[in-house]
Parts: structure tokens; C-alpha cells; sequence
């Protein structure tokens, strides 16, 4: 049944479903309505979890690691600077193997302080072997959560994951959403079963120092169960499509790509607006597609590669800068990557940076410089620093 | 009671010959018991206890970074409530690791008063790296980042009054302990443990290798620093003195003298301004804890 719902809402809804032990998060704009919904749930009883209120993120993420060392399912959200301050925690659990879940309500980076969205924080943090998922709507982002325990969970994937979605655009929007029910999700999501936890009747030592000798396979196998969980996630989102009628099997999801001359690729609500334009462009004779990126890490390369294959440029619209870096996008070179060899032409564009609208003229004049090959730049500066 | 005779900390490991910090593991242990859960952070015991793929713990052992124990601790502290699980919850760390960079963790987790034990191993500096200044590290004591030189006669703060702070936050029991008092630590862990919410215990763990003096010295030194005055082992009961070690008080000097951080206070030419001040610093600990013995006339 569909019903009405702030995204931060739906998002705590999907967490109270999912049964975590324990929660431990601290406010930020614009992730604390999460938060606060879910510890209003502690209070009134509807959530059986400890809900601990730390005193910065460092140490959220850091008691979300103890929990789930101890075998407890934990959850955490966050938005820019708090995952930045959390990022030494953020590799720790990576390489400690916890499949924590975090929400990330994208949004800006300072300085200077922008509140407002775009999404260089999770994208900061692409190295971390964290897997990020990105939602398009509230429906989908929700979703996200239920797929994100599920494949993190497994035995031999056993990575922490990002479900992000664009602050304010989507975390306070109200949206139709569909929530499951408890015993479906019960069904999905049985009770977290530990690889291996902190047990005095089974003693072991989590987190030792490795030499030389031992430290790069440690990194290398966080990479394997990495590229492992482009399966695990599509697997799980093909389970949860067949009982809750809402597929995720797909890593990337094409939009009118059939006879595409010229594809957008973009992550999150800006597919929403890109969709619109695309339309209208077709209108207009213009054969432009979409293809989203749902899954961003491990990086779906070769479906990327599939999708775009025949058309004559890409377009991709970037809302964070790798500063300095050739194409100025950080998701641009792993695009020319996957089309290596094909001769296709791949221009990022900064675009929509600290909460910038991006509207469906920009998607247009984007399309038209992609098909006139120029690129690689920061779209629609002001004038004054031309 | 525990059973003390339960060797937990195990040997093997690569601590230097008499490593104060080495034999705190294994008294902290006896005094905690097999049932306890050990949080550790980045450090010297860390490394020379855990080197991948052998471990000297035999209870359960996390390590996560070098100033998250507290938090980390309070999440599993969490966990263990909402299962009914009855592991006690120790972390084991630093003073770098606790007097510096844990301490935002560390308040936050006695502010919120998880049930864990926080024992801190204070060796005075930040030995791992090579010997520099921690928030721990006393009055004159020459380090590799407070060097006595012309114009330096070393370390020029004293040291801050951790106890003293976490008391303030509502700990119900905080302590401090020496390695060369073993039966008195290891009574007082197995009090923190039993005791519900955050506490706080201070082990005054020498270190030969940085204070410089033979491995073999290391309960000496120890025994040395409290008949002086410089470290005092007492216990707070919900911010209440409940009990302090008496002693017959010897200056500063000898002290000093044992150890190569200090050395520069006594040659070429002995500073006695600086040795006046340490001995100050030990005159007001006297004071304050009330552990000078009045002989009767």
C-alpha cells in the first residue's frame, strides 16, 4: 500500500524493518531526521534497538564497529562532513570486515560550508571497500536498505555499504512509498548470523597488525569479496523484486537507450530530471538516453559497457570535482575506461555542485556540447570567474 | 572471585625485557578474569601483543584505531545489554591513546556511563613511535619531542589530571595502580569490572626503553616513583577519595637520578631550580592525597 512519506522517514521505516541491535548516530544536516525518527521509535517501543547518542560521528560509526564486533546488525547515517570526519572509521570497518549499513544523505563539502546537495562525500570515500548503492526516489532508496543488509551480511561478501541518496531532493521530499511489512522483511532478512564475533566462549583477536609479509593480500581480498558483491547485490535485488514486486537486479537501469546517439550517465534524483529532458528532446528529434548508475561501487564495468555500446558520445553529469584531475568528474574516467578501445567520446560536466539546480535546459545545453565533443569542465559557471 | 592463577595474557610476545606495560596486561587480566572482552588501541602493547597471525590474548581482543577504544567499547558494551550477554568490557590503552588523542571518545562514553572499565597503561609518553610528549608525560622529562637542551630543561607542562577528569564526568570508580604493586592492581580491576558503569583505572607502567633504565628495574622503578610522591596510588568512589597509599616519603632525587629522561636535571650540573619544582610537584601530590606517614614523636 502505497503511502505518503518525507524520504528521511520511509528510509526509518525500512531501518526499524530491518531489526537493527544497535543504532549509533549523531545530527547533521540533512540526515538527522532519520535519526530522530528512529529514536522516537526506541522510545515508544516500536524498535527493539540500543540507540546510542555519541558525540560526534568518529564515535558513531566507531560504536556501530563494536556492535557489530560483538554481533549485533547496527546501523548508522551521516551526511558530508560527518562522513569525513568518520573516513578513518569508515576504512577500519572496511578492513575489518563489518557489513555495517550507512544512509548518506548526500550533500556538499566545505569550504566553503555548503548544507545543500551534491555528492562528493560517498564519492570521497569510493576507496574505503565500502559499497554504495545510490537512490533515484524515495521508493528506491528505501529499498536500497533491505538489498544493502542482504548482500552485506552474506558469508562471503562481509562489506560495509553506503545507501546514498541526494540530501534535501530526496531526504525531505514526500514521495508515495511503499513500506513492506514486517514478516516479509523477516523472511528476506532472517537474523544476522556473525562470521566470527567477540565471544568469551570462543576467544579470538579482531583487528591485529599486519606486517609486510601479510597486509597486501588483506587489501587484495577486500577487493575480491568487492567484485563478489556485484553478484551478492543483484542477487539480492532479484529476491526482493520476486516477493515485493520491485526488481534490483540491475546495476545500471537504461532509459530510452535503443537508438541513442548521445547518453546521459548520472547517479540519483538528477535521473529524474534527465528522464524529463530526454523526452522533450525527443520531441524534438534529438536521440538522447539515460543510463543510471545504481550501483557505483564495486563499479558495474562491463554492464556499463553493454548500455553504452553504440552510441556516438556520453554525457556525464558529475555532482562532485576530482580537483585537479583531467576530466574534472571522478565517475568520467572509469566510463572512458569501460568504452576503452570503442572510439566513443566521454565528457564529464561538474554540474549542480553545493545545491545548484540543474534544470532541464542545462541537460539539453549538455547534450549539445556532448555531441559537439567539448567537455570535461565545470557546467554553467558564473560569469564573474570567466 | 577470579582465578588468579589463569595466565590470559600469553607469553611469546615481542615486548622489550621488562616492559612495565607487558606485565599490566597480564595483571589487568588476572585481575578481570576469562570472562572479559578487551579493547585495545593503536600502540605499543598492541603491536607487540598481535602481530598477524599469532596473538598473545586469550580472551577476546579488538582493535579498531588508535583513539576510538571508548567508543568502540561502548558499542559492544551496547550489543552485550541488548543480548544479556555478561562479558565485562575493558579496554586497555595508552596514555597517548587516553590523555590525548582518545579523550573526546573517552568523555563521551563516561558522560553517557556505558558499564565498561577504561584502564589506561601510562608509560608517560608516546613509546611505539620513539619516545615524544603525551598529556601524560611529567614535568622535565626529556622525550624526543621535548628534548632538554641550552635552552630546554625538557617537557615543560605537568602532567594532566586524568582521574581527576573522568571523575567529573560521574565515573563511579576510578583508580590508579602500579605494576610494582601487582596484588593491589589486580584487586583494583577486578573492583572496576564489578562495579556498574564507566570506570577508570590509571597503572603507572614503566617503561625501560623510554625513561631509560635496565629492563631488570622496572619494579624498583616503579616502587621508587610512589615512595617519592610523583605517582600515588588511590581510588575515587563517585568523585570521593576513598583511599590513598600511605608511604615515608624520600625526595625526588633518587628517583630522577635512576632514569636517562631526567639525566639532564643532574649534569653537567645538577639544575636544582627544576629539581626543586619536581619536588613541589610531589610535595602537593602528598598534600592533596593525604600519604605522608605522621610518625609519633
Amino acid at each position: 500500500m502505497l503511502q505518503i512519506m518525507e524520504g528521511s522517514h520511509a528510509i526509518a521505516e525500512a531501518v526499524r524493518l530491518c531489526r537493527p541491535e544497535v543504532v549509533s548516530a549523531y545530527p547533521i544536516t540533512p540526515q538527522t531526521h532519520i535519526v530522530e525518527r528512529l529514536a522516537e521509535m526506541v522510545a515508544d517501543g516500536d524498535l527493539n534497538a540500543e540507540y546510542i547518542c555519541v558525540e560526534s560521528e568518529f564515535s558513531a560509526l566507531s560504536a556501530c564497529l563494536g556492535a557489530s564486533a560483538a554481533g549485533s546488525r547496527v546501523y548508522s547515517a551521516t551526511s558530508s562532513q560527518g562522513l569525513i570526519l568518520m573516513a578513518e572509521v569508515v576504512f577500519n570497518v572496511a578492513g575489518m570486515r563489518q557489513p555495517i549499513i550507512m544512509s548518506i544523505a548526500n550533500r556538499a563539502l566545505g569550504a566553503p560550508l555548503s548544507i545543500w546537495n551534491d555528492q562528493q562525500d560517498s564519492i570521497a570515500l569510493r576507496d574505503s571497500g565500502w559499497f554504495q548503492l545510490y537512490g533515484e526516489d524515495v521508493q528506491e532508496m528505501t529499498d536500497q536498505h533491505f538489498i544493502a543488509y542482504k548482500a552485506a551480511e552474506r558469508h562471503d561478501i562481509l562489506l560495509p555499504g553506503f545507501v546514498c541518496f541526494d540530501g534535501f531532493i530526496l531526504s525531505h521530499t514526500y514521495e508515495p512509498v511503499d513500506i513492506p511489512n514486517q514478516e516479509d522483511i523477516d523472511a528476506y532478512l532472517p537474523k544476522y548470523v556473525p562470521y566470527n564475533m567477540l565471544d568469551a566462549k570462543d576467544p579470538i583477536s579482531m583487528g591485529m597488525y599486519a606486517t609486510p609479509e601479510y597486509y597486501h593480500e588483506f587489501r587484495y581480498e577486500i577487493d575480491q569479496a568487492m567484485m563478489r558483491s556485484a553478484a551478492a547485490l543483484s542477487e539480492a535485488g532479484k529476491e526482493f523484486g520476486e516477493i515485493f514486486g520491485r526488481d534490483y537486479s540491475e546495476h545500471v537501469v537504461p532509459y530510452r537507450m535503443d537508438d541513442a546517439d548521445v547518453a546521459f550517465v548520472a547517479m540519483g534524483s538528477i535521473c529524474g530530471t534527465i528522464k524529463d529532458a530526454i523526452d522533450e528532446m525527443r520531441t524534438d528529434g534529438i536521440k538522447v538516453g539515460l543510463v543510471k548508475i545504481r550501483t557505483y561501487r564495486p563499479f558495474p564495468e562491463k554492464e556499463i559497457a553493454k548500455a553504452l555500446g553504440g552510441v556516438s558520445a556520453v554525457a556525464v553529469l558529475e555532482k562532485n570535482v576530482s580537483i585537479g584531475s583531467a576530466m574534472k568528474g571522478a565517475v568520467g574516467p572509469e566510463i572512458l575506461h569501460a568504452l576503452n578501445g570503442t572510439g566513443i567520446g566521454v565528457y564529464s560536466y561538474v554540474a549542480g555542485l553545493g545545491g545548484r539546480d540543474i534544470r532541464k535546459k542545462d541537460i539539453r545545453a549538455m547534450a549539445d556540447l556532448a555531441a559537439q565533443g567539448k567537455g570535461n569542465m565545470f557546467y554553467g559557471l558564473r560569469e564573474e570567474v570567466l | 572471585m577470579v582465578d588468579k592463577s589463569l595466565e590470559l595474557f600469553d607469553c611469546g610476545h615481542r615486548a622489550c625485557g621488562g616492559c612495565g606495560p607487558a606485565l599490566a596486561a597480564k595483571l589487568i587480566l588476572k585481575g578481570a578474569g576469562e570472562d572479559t572482552i578487551i579493547v585495545a588501541s593503536t600502540g605499543c602493547m598492541e603491536v607487540f601483543s598481535t602481530p598477524y597471525p599469532e596473538t598473545a590474548w586469550k580472551v577476546p581482543w579488538i582493535h579498531s584505531l588508535f583513539e576510538n577504544a571508548a567508543a568502540v567499547a561502548s558499542g559492544i558494551e551496547a550489543s552485550l545489554k541488548h543480548n544479556n550477554r555478561t562479558e565485562k568490557v575493558v579496554c586497555v590503552c595508552g596514555d597517548g591513546a587516553t590523555f590525548d588523542i582518545g579523550m573526546l571518545c573517552i568523555s563521551g562514553a563516561f558522560e553517557r556511563g556505558h558499564d565498561i572499565t577504561y584502564i589506561c597503561y601510562d608509560n608517560e609518553a608516546y613509546m611505539n613511535t620513539g619516545i615524544q610528549r603525551s598529556g601524560a608525560t611529567p614535568y622535565d622529562a626529556s622525550t624526543t619531542t621535548t628534548p632538554a637542551g641550552k635552552l630546554s630543561t625538557g617537557n615543560t607542562r605537568p602532567k594532566k589530571d586524568l582521574p581527576q577528569i573522568l571523575a567529573s564526568h560521574g565515573a563511579s570508580y576510578v583508580a590508579t595502580a602500579s605494576v610494582a604493586y601487582p596484588m593491589d592492581l589486580m584487586k583494583k580491576v577486578e573492583k572496576a569490572v564489578n562495579t556498574p558503569g564507566s570506570c577508570y583505572i590509571q597503572i603507572h607502567a614503566p617503561c625501560s626503553t623510554g625513561w631509560g633504565f635496565e629492563g631488570g628495574k622496572t619494579i624498583e622503578m616503579g616502587k621508587m616513583a610512589i615512595e617519592c610522591g610523583l605517582w600515588v596510588n588511590y581510588e575515587l568512589e563517585n568523585g570521593r577519595l576513598v583511599k590513598a597509599k600511605k608511604v615515608q616519603r624520600v625526595p625526588v632525587e633518587d628517583y630522577l637520578k635512576a632514569q636517562k629522561r631526567f639525566r639532564h636535571l643532574f649534569k653537567p650540573a645538577p639544575l636544582t631550580d627544576e629539581i626543586a619544582k619536581i619536588q613541589a610537584i610531589a610535595d602537593a601530590n602528598a598534600e592533596k592525597y593525604g600519604i605522608d606517614i605522621k610518625l609519633k614523636e
